[in-house]
């Protein structure tokens, strides 16, 4: 079976199932793969080849001895370095964390092998997932499969790399602010950031609480539900964890291929996630997938949701405020790298404050700072109160929209991936970056991007955002699944096969 | 540690007008911890209780426990408190090794009640009312050890040992608006009030309320007024007074301290205060001010606690009778004078003495029992009365003497027998053969052998000199190895002497 990297994974899944092919094959491919062109993408933090083929194995025997599994059952997977994983390193991209494995596995990591996926290895991230880039990673920055010298977005940038550059079909990453989706779109991949509470956050290392949400990474929309499936539900350890009863994704995104799958759809245009700041054939592909859209019987309506100019200021109240206090408890005590100060006597406050200043990186020393400022006394109701007013008015502004249309859209970005070092000296630069995603996380509302073309004036990959309202994921994929069809048809191929052809020989020296 | 100039109480009283406050931290008694599954219990080696959301691991998150939220609820229902509709649990954050996620998950603007009122008795018959503010639940902290050094506190010390198995143990803080015109009261308001608050929780079942265990702990809020003034003084805080009498002490010796600094001039320095249950002082701790900073916030791990007001009504049905009426009820029908029935109390035994009643003894039968004899026993082995035997014994053993096949002093022995797991009282009177010999053939038998060995004694019966059976009386109780009701014995004695009185 040759190209078995190519395959999505609901195709593998298939294979595997009438067993024309084997996991251990499948997960040997993934290897190979990651071998071949790993030096130069560095999406991978930690690669467990040997534990991957040994679980590939097992699934191999039960499918033998005639044993029932899961439709992912033997599909190799990536998980983001901020899910606790009780065989591998746990870092979320921190020295902090370095060479530290937890004793449990965070739960959708324990779904995951429950459902006999095959975990390949940890992904690179921003450090504690801030950053939009990979270039806050302490261990380096990933590289953008379509282009070396470009960032590959972040904070999930090793997750992202790693399912566009096929070495893995499917990864796991976690969205607070648009780690998930932009790097999704700026790779030519799929990611999911659920509604908020439809995938547990136990064993996820949390920034900022309220925020945060695991979701999945992939190529294909009908492959983020069947992730997703294995991923969603109730979760008794995670108190913020919705006990609905959800719809299968997978059926939902197979019903978005039925013909006629657009009619009607009343599709919104958020006014204010566009115009000045986006990037010419960003703006471009955007209108033009309008445009694919009416023609296939959407109603396309304009809505404004004026609040959302006030999204990234309550945003950055918001995270840093919660990421102060979560990363508390990262002092040395009792897991991670100790640091004794230079010199001046060995006190616990001491220990922890030199620990904290080895152990912590630039970005995250930011936040942790403007979080303790912002929930100061005297200074609360101005900064976290006022941002949490904003956040009411922006779940208002999404109310309102959705009264009258049935998903939203928007890009999934501003621009297409940008260069090593451009952001890097302008903190707003790269926080506004994130200006279409994270009014979805401050609504707790699902959101999606898939790829929508590439930008005529670079050659690299736009997204599309899609959002619906909150528990309403099914017609994200619905919708999406539709949306990625209808596309894929206009352009006759898919995105990534666009993609340049990663082998050995063209490796670069990674930039930075 | 030095003593500081103390002046005389009724000088300070003279001088200054008392103001109190307290705030006592109770322990649920919860088969698990506040936001975790881990065991609420203690024994098993430190550190053995934990897991990712107790020690405070990456990616570990709480979960709220609903017994502790039900026991919160019943308590600030018994302390008279509105609960309320919406409740939620906020970060206290600060660094410090025992707490393992370096933020205390407590409760801020939002406790689950608040508004309550306690009337609490001294013993003068004073009826005092303690506003209740709030009661708010939180977490308890690990345990620091600190090695080395002179007095186990951490300075000094060469490390510091932390045990987490106490980390995340479901606490109640009860906090008390300022108490005014205790005066001379104040210390025994202070001690009266923890002791109602530890009967209240006991009454609840929502607290083992061991003091020594630290299951009841208390922070004594003291500052003075000078008379004449309505500018309120600084307050100290004494940190964990764990005793009842401590509490006593440390108010009384807080109001010396504090009349004799401010009356030489000096100030009063805000700060917590550590209780020395040894030297009866209080010392310096930390300085604290109103502006202590915790950055509290809404826990955003935590969805809020909003409890149905038919819940909250379900819960006040089943709150027990409150401790101080059902102790005017009990007194009441058991006919116990003061002092005895405050014995009963103040040893702890309210419980344990209704419960033997309860079992069919006389209500003065039970109440000798406990202080008694049960009591002393506790002491020798330092134990509480109440874990030594249970009522349904007693009870037994206070059967048997009624029905004369027990002395007391043979039932003394029977005591220690079923204390010393033996079995039933029945079954040690029958194992160690211990039982009044009731058999008047052998007591007979021994009479006779004592009167023959006495001619002298028994012609002095025969002569009416009746005060002479004492000789033979004690030859036969001793030949009967004590096992025979004397009364009995001296009525045969009289009767084979053929000397009836
Ligand atoms: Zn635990």
């Amino acid at each position: 079976m040759t190209n078995l990297i190519k395959r999505s994974a609901a195709d593998l899944s298939e294979l595997l199932a009438d067993r024309s092919v084997s996991s251990v094959e499948v997960t040997q491919a993934h290897l190979d793969q990651i071998a071949a062109i790993e030096t130069g993408v560095h999406a991978f933090l930690h690669v467990a080849g040997d534990a991957a083929l040994a679980a590939a194995a097992r699934i191999d025997a039960r499918r033998a001895a005639g044993e029932v599994l899961g439709p992912l059952a033997g599909v190799p997977i990536a998980i983001k370095d901020v899910l606790a994983t009780i065989d591998m390193p746990s870092t979320a991209g921190s020295r902090i964390l370095e060479g530290w494995i937890p004793p449990y596995d965070a739960t959708v990591v324990r779904r995951v092998r429950d459902a006999g996926l095959i975990p390949l290895g940890k992904t690179n991230m921003d450090e504690f997932a801030m950053g939009s880039s990979t270039e806050f990673s302490a261990y380096g920055p990933t590289h953008n499969p379509w282009d070396f010298d470009r960032i590959p977005g972040g904070s999930g940038g090793g997750s992202a790399a790693a399912v566009s550059s096929f070495e893995a079909p499917l990864a796991l990453g976690s969205d607070t602010g648009g780690s998930i989706r932009q790097p999704a779109a700026v790779t030519g991949s799929v990611g999911v950031k659920p509604t908020y509470g439809g995938v547990s956050r136990y064993g996820s290392i949390a920034l900022a609480s309220s925020l945060d949400q695991v979701g999945p990474v992939t190529r294909t929309v009908l492959d983020a539900a069947l992730l997703h499936d294995v991923i969603g539900g109730h979760d008794p350890l995670d108190s913020t964890s919705l006990t609905d009863t959800w719809p299968s994704m997978a059926a939902a995104a197979r019903a978005g291929l039925a013909d006629g799958a657009l009619k009607g759809v009343r599709v919104g245009v958020v006014k204010e996630l566009g115009g000045d700041g986006f990037q010419a054939g960003v703006a471009q592909r955007f209108t033009e997938t309008l445009a694919l859209l009416a023609a296939a019987g959407a109603e396309i309506v304009e809505v404004s949701a004026p609040n959302f100019e006030y999204a990234i200021a309550a945003y950055y109240l918001i995270l840093p405020a919660e990421a102060s206090s979560n990363l508390a408890r990262f002092d040395s005590v009792r897991f991670g790298i100790r640091v004794n100060p230079e010199d001046g006597p060995l006190t616990s406050e001491r220990v922890m404050a030199a620990t904290r200043d080895a152990g912590f990186g630039p970005e995250v020393k930011r936040r942790i700072i403007l979080g303790t400022y912002a929930l100061s006394a005297g200074y609360y109701d101005a900064y976290y109160g006022s941002a949490q007013k904003v956040r009411t008015l922006i779940q208002r502004d999404f109310d309102a929209a959705f009264a009258k249309v049935d998903v939203l859209v928007s890009p999934s970005a501003p621009t297409t991936a940008f260069k090593f070092g451009e952001k890097m000296a302008d903190p707003m630069a790269m926080y506004l970056n994130d200006v279409t995603t994270i009014p979805a996380n401050l609504a707790g509302i699902p959101g999606m991007s898939l790829p929508m073309g590439l930008a005529p004036e670079d050659g690299l990959p736009v997204g599309l955002q899609i959002m619906a309202p909150a528990k309403m994921d099914a017609r994200l994929y619905s919708f999406g699944a539709a949306v990625e069809a209808l596309l894929e048809a206009s352009w006759g191929h898919t995105l990534l096969s666009q993609a340049p052809e990663l082998a050995p020989k063209e490796i670069t020296e990674g930039a930075v | 540690m030095k003593k500081a100039e103390l002046m005389d109480y009724d000088k300070a009283l003279e001088l200054f007008e008392p103001v109190l406050g307290f705030e006592v931290h109770v322990e649920l008694n919860t088969k698990t911890k506040m936001f975790c599954g881990c065991a609420n219990e203690f024994g098993q080696g430190a550190n053995t209780n934990t897991c990712p959301t107790c020690l405070g691991l990456p990616g570990g998150l709480p979960q709220v426990n609903a017994q502790a939220i039900e026991s919160s609820i019943r308590l600030g229902l018994a302390l008279g408190c509105e609960i309320a509709e919406y409740s939620r649990f906020a970060r206290k954050n600060y660094f410090y090794p025992d707490t393992a996620k370096n933020f205390q998950t407590s409760q801020y603007d939002e406790p689950i009640a608040f508004d309550g009122q306690l009337t609490i008795e001294l013993e003068s018959g004073r009826l005092v009312t303690v506003d209740i503010e709030r009661a708010h639940m939180e977490d308890d902290a690990g345990k620091l050890t600190h090695v080395g050094g002179a007095t186990g506190r951490i300075q000094g010390a060469d490390y510091s040992l932390v045990d987490y198995n106490r980390g995340g143990v479901p606490l109640v803080e009860i906090v008390t608006q300022m108490i005014e015109g205790g005066e001379a009261d104040s210390p025994e308001i202070g001690r009266t009030y923890v002791a109602a608050i530890r009967e209240i929780v006991k009454a609840l079942g929502v607290s083992n309320a061991r003091m020594e265990e630290g299951n009841v702990r208390c922070d004594a809020n003291v500052s003075l007024r000078p008379r004449g003034s309505n500018v309120l003084g600084t307050r100290t805080e004494t940190k964990n007074v764990n005793s009842l009498r401590s509490v006593e002490r440390a108010v009384r010796y807080e109001i010396q301290r504090q009349a004799a600094l401010l009356h030489a001039g000096g100030t009063i320095t805000q700060e917590t205060r550590h209780w020395h249950e040894d030297t009866g002082i209080t010392s310096a701790g930390r300085p604290k001010s109103d502006a202590d900073d915790y950055r509290y916030f809404p826990e955003p791990d935590l969805v809020p606690v909003a409890p149905s007001r038919e819940w909250v009504e379900e819960l006040r049905a089943t709150l027990p009778e409150p401790p101080a009426a059902r102790r005017k009820r009990l007194q009441a029908d058991w006919g116990f004078a003061n002092l005895e029935f405050q014995d009963v109390v103040n040893s702890d035994l309210l419980d344990a003495v209704e419960a033997t009643i309860a079992a069919g003894a006389a209500p003065q039968a039970a109440r000798k029992w406990w202080t008694g004899e049960v009591a002393r026993l506790a002491n020798v082995s330092g134990v509480s009365a109440d874990s030594l035997v249970q009522p349904a014994q007693v009870a037994a053993l206070i059967e048997l003497v009624v029905a004369g096949t027990l002395t007391d002093r043979l039932a003394r022995q029977v005591l220690e027998g079923v204390i010393a797991g033996e079995g039933t009282p029945l079954e040690v009177v029958e194992s160690r053969g211990l039982a009044v010999v009731s058999d008047d053939g052998a007591l007979i038998a021994a009479i006779d052998e004592a009167l023959a060995a006495q001619p002298d004694v028994l012609a002095k019966i025969r002569d009416g000199k009746v005060q002479a059976a004492g000789a033979v009386i004690g030859a036969v109780m001793k030949a009967m190895r004590g096992q025979a009701d004397a009364a009995r014995v001296r009525e045969l004695v009289l009767e084979r002497a053929g000397a009836a009185e």
